[in-house]
């Protein structure tokens, strides 16, 4: 996901054509593993067609967790190698991570009103996923209070690894403060008959994040060339000895 | 560097900042009377029922130590910045984890003192029974304020060099603090109000485990946040 | 802002650093420090590579900035007692004695530094400088706030480095007391060194080295 040129090139990493057959191509594939999805799985026993919000929720899930791995292993990257792009790729995931979370939070409490009468149970997945949310809302903010483009890098690194560090202890935690809740969805938990179109959608939200991921990077990329452009233009000046 | 300067060091930084807090006793006296109004607040807010109030303690005994205590930790960096002595202080040789090290030492010391009087003053408010099972109780607070004060340290090393500290503090610090939160608590019941179902050890197996984390988290990663 | 400044400093020499407010002085003296990283460049210090060699350069290099990294609510003793510990030294009083008696502080080990005049907390930020034996020595503006009596404190500070072989570079406004203590004068204009004053010396041994720096700030 990080390109290897020069920054001059970020402009064209991808032509703006291209970029439109991408979304289309991926919008297609989401409604088509949906579609497959509604139309091969029966009505659940107890919930009817409400089941079918698992297969946008459940998926939503683990593709936010997917990104916060992103913004964990580019965090690590960028303290290693100190390279701007994975800075700016740590970034763009917690971007897209905050919007599934936020997506995952909103569904769940969508399908716990019918189903458990409440918009909001202190069930442990919803509980510490909003911690998550709340964690990577916490990482943006930092973002945006520092003005200074390397200590914000390195600070935003330092954040997200303890972050990601806490996503596992989080839930560890919820879970044994509060066990009321039924095991979690997977293909393996599942009856078959949603087993496949769990996976289908769960690739479809795959492709999703790494289009979100893609578009805010190169966005983050176009917002760096000004700093970039200043940094060029006052290192090729000449330069006097003494 | 030698493990002996490196103690000194770690002790020197401590000493400092303690030195300048009793002399100044302005964090003090400020968090100690933030935690009791906290308390107080805390019972207005459940009306005078006994029983409710009871059933709740040990949550608000908590949620009290990490409201005020969170007061004490960008202090600790600003006393830097008012001395102008951030970069001397960067410029001593040796690793940077021994002035991390110093401060969290020091704002160990200043939480575990405001709960020396904030628990005593809960146990009267809210009717604890603290005396009898205090070696337990003493464990909890002292694992829990651990895990506490190194992720408080660590997170205002930055938010006490940005505008909004105030705000960034707090949003950093207290999502992390949720597992934290819910382990003492649990722990702290179990030590206080019996522990019928066996849960207290688990508990605090994970206090110490999220101690652990984080403390070998934030040492390897101390030297980003204040280093070039 | 620095752009591109190319600078050598040899052994044994002191060089002035003159420049207009936001030409890059400070920034410059702190890159040497360690304490900003140039984002493009090289820099060398008494032989050792900046990005590598951070921790030698900090036990070889002593910075009196233009804050004076004096705590106000310890004494002077407790102070230089700090810095000493913080060395990796003893606390030994008869050092922090001579030190304070060194910039004229004498009896005023245990008074707290809240109370001191600017120039006696300069006085005491010198002090805390002089605990330390480096190879190059950056000072920041060291004559603000001292009277001509502290003033010759620096000036014979930056003679005894000079005679220890060691190099020394100072940030001033003072041209003709930059003139006076250094073997060499140079300017930051626009964030690049420019000379202002007679240079090529044939000096061998571990130079400071500076080419093509930026640093923010």
């Amino acid at each position: 996901m990080v390109e290897s040129q020069s920054p001059d090139r970020v402009t064209d990493v991808s032509t703006a054509p291209a970029r439109v057959v991408w979304v289309f191509a991926i919008l297609a594939i989401l409604a088509a593993t949906q579609a497959f999805g509604f139309l091969t799985s029966p009505p659940d026993r107890d919930m009817g067609h409400l089941q079918k919000i698992m297969y946008v929720h459940v998926p939503a899930a683990w593709s936010a967790f997917l990104a916060f791995v992103v913004v964990l292993v580019a965090s690590v990257l960028y303290l290693w190698k100190r390279d701007d792009r994975y800075d700016l790729l740590a970034a763009s995931a917690a971007e897209v991570a905050a919007v599934l979370t936020a997506l995952t939070i909103a569904l769940g409490s969508i399908w716990g009103r019918p189903t458990w009468g409440v918009w909001w149970t202190w069930d442990p997945r919803l509980t510490s996923t909003a911690i998550l949310l709340i964690i990577i809302v916490g990482y943006l903010a930092l973002r945006g209070f520092v003005d200074e483009p390397e200590r914000r890098a390195r600070w935003s690194a330092a954040v997200g690894i303890l972050g990601a560090l806490n996503v596992p202890i989080v839930y560890m935690s919820v879970r044994w403060w509060r066990t009321l809740h039924q095991p979690q969805s997977s293909p393996s938990t599942v009856d078959p008959a949603y087993a496949w179109g769990l996976r289908l959608n769960a690739i479809a939200f795959l492709l999703v994040m790494i289009y979100l991921v893609r578009a805010r990077y190169r966005a983050a990329r176009l917002e760096r060339i000004p700093e970039m452009a200043a940094e060029r233009e006052a290192l090729s000046g000449s330069v006097k000895d003494v | 560097m030698s493990a002996r300067e490196a103690l000194s060091r770690v002790l020197a930084v401590a000493w400092k900042d303690l030195l300048t807090e009793r002399r100044t006793k302005a964090g003090f006296n400020g968090v100690v009377f933030m935690s009791a109004t906290t308390l107080l607040m805390f019972g207005f807010a459940l009306g005078p029922d006994p029983a409710a109030i009871r059933t709740a303690a040990v949550g608000m005994l908590w949620l009290t130590v990490l409201l005020s205590g969170a007061l004490a930790f960008n202090r600790s960096y600003e006393l830097e910045a008012e001395a102008g002595a951030f970069d001397a202080l960067l410029m001593y040789p040796g690793g940077r984890w021994a002035i991390f090290a110093g401060k969290l030492l020091a704002n160990l010391a200043f939480v575990l003192l405001v709960e020396a009087i904030t628990v005593p003053l809960a146990a009267v408010l809210y009717d604890l029974p603290v005396l009898a099972p205090l070696p337990g109780l003493i464990t909890v607070l002292l694992l829990g304020t651990i895990g506490f004060v190194t992720l408080g340290t660590y997170y205002a090393a930055m938010a006490s060099r940005v505008r909004a500290r105030e705000v960034l503090l707090p949003l950093l610090l207290f999502p992390m603090l949720v597992p934290l939160l819910v382990a003492a608590v649990g722990a702290t019941k179990a030590v206080l109000v019996g522990d019928p179902m066996g849960h207290g050890a688990g508990w605090i197996k994970l206090i110490a485990a999220f101690d652990i984390i984080f403390l070998v988290g934030t040492f390897m990663t101390f030297e980003y946040v204040v280093g070039e | 802002m620095l752009r591109g400044a190319n600078l050598t400093v040899w052994p044994g020499e002191v060089v002035a650093i003159l420049g207009r407010n936001g030409s890059g002085k400070t920034t410059l003296l702190r890159i040497i420090a360690t304490l900003l990283r140039p984002t493009r460049g090289t820099a060398v210090v008494l032989g050792l590579d900046l990005a590598r060699d951070g921790d030698a350069v900090r036990r070889r290099v002593a910075l009196l900035g233009h804050t004076n990294a004096i705590y106000p609510d310890l004494t002077a003793a407790e102070n230089l007692g700090f810095a000493l510990r913080m060395l990796g030294r003893p606390a030994d009083r008869a050092v922090i004695e001579s030190a304070l008696g060194a910039v004229g502080l004498h009896g005023e080990a245990d008074t707290r530094v809240r109370g001191f005049s600017a120039g006696m907390q300069r006085r005491l930020a010198l002090a805390r400088v002089g605990l330390l034996d480096p190879g190059l020595l950056l000072l920041d503006e060291p004559y603000s706030s001292l009277d001509p009596e502290g003033a010759e404190l620096v000036t014979a500070r930056i003679a005894r480095m000079r005679d220890a072989g060691g190099s020394a570079m100072v940030v001033t406004h003072d041209v003709v007391r930059a003139r006076r203590i250094a073997d060499r004068v140079v300017a930051l204009d626009g964030g690049r060194v420019v000379p202002c004053g007679p240079n090529d010396y044939p000096f061998n041994g571990d130079a400071t080295e500076l080419s093509a720096l930026g640093g923010e700030g």
